[in-house]
């Protein structure tokens, strides 16, 4: 049953991604299509592994079709890698570098910001419950 | 039908990229990531690869071969978002190092790997 949870996140996130990069395309040779997908899928995941780890009661298999297969297909790092240096060869080496920079940095930042956002709802509902309970 | 090829690439790479971490983990007792790198690193080289040489292999398919093995399958089988996860997850655990060589080693190999596929090996 996990394999089949996979399957069918992989089978959406790639159709997704790709939906997306017909819908965003390039701007000025960068692809903000991929930014897109990369920077939104971060956020994602970062809010539920936080969240699916401690407070939210979902079944593994669900947990691995939305996360390793949805966002994990969603999300990709070899077209980033290609996009890079692709950008390189055209002569927009800064271009690249900053593309580089934004993915990475960004992505880092993205994630971390959905991973606080799970740890307040998480402490919210704890000292709402908890006044209840008084 | 595009839609439906990248749509079967992604089941291909979402499984590949599950196995993967599965038998790494599973064979290793690791506290850093390597199964991600692996898959990221190799999937990097491939998608070089096939944006170099898979017209050329199949020419008379047009974009339908890029669409399934490049879009799909190499888009679904490497991941930035877990990628994001684990250097974060690193970061938060006090491991700073640690998660700026994870960072910088995925983009290193990675920029490496899919340049010797975009462009081939170093002439000697």
């Amino acid at each position: 049953m996990a394999y089949l949870a996979v399957a069918i996140g992989g089978f959406f996130g790639a159709i997704l991604r790709y939906g997306v990069s017909e819908w965003l395309g390039t701007w000025n040779g960068l692809n903000i299509a991929t930014l897109f997908a990369n920077w939104s899928g971060c956020l994602v995941l970062g809010w539920l592994n936080t969240m699916s780890a401690v407070a939210l009661p979902i079944h593994a298999n669900f947990r691995l079709a939305i996360g390793t297969g949805l966002i994990g297909a969603f999300t990709t790092f070899s077209t980033f890698t290609i996009d890079a240096w692709k950008l390189y060869q055209n002569g927009q080496v800064l271009q690249s570098l900053g593309y580089v920079l934004l993915s990475v940095i960004g992505g880092l930042f993205i994630s971390y910001v959905g991973y606080r956002t799970a740890k307040f709802q998480m402490s919210w509902h704890a000292r709402r419950s908890g006044g209840m309970a008084r | 039908m595009n839609w439906l090829l990248v749509g079967i690439g992604g089941i291909i790479g979402a499984l590949l990229r599950f196995q993967v971490t599965r038998v790494v983990n599973s064979r290793f007792d690791v506290s850093f990531p390597y199964a991600t790198l692996l898959i990221n690193v190799t999937g990097s080289f491939l998608l070089g690869w096939f944006t170099r040489d898979l017209n050329a292999y199949f020419p008379a398919l047009g974009s339908a071969p890029m669409l399934l093995l490049g879009v799909g399958v190499c888009g679904a089988y490497t991941t930035f978002s877990t990628f994001s996860y684990e250097a974060v997850t690193l970061f938060r655990e006090g491991r700073e190092f640690t998660a700026l060589l994870y960072v910088v080693a995925s983009c290193l190999f990675g920029f490496a790997a899919c340049a010797v596929g975009l462009y081939g090996l170093p002439a000697r």
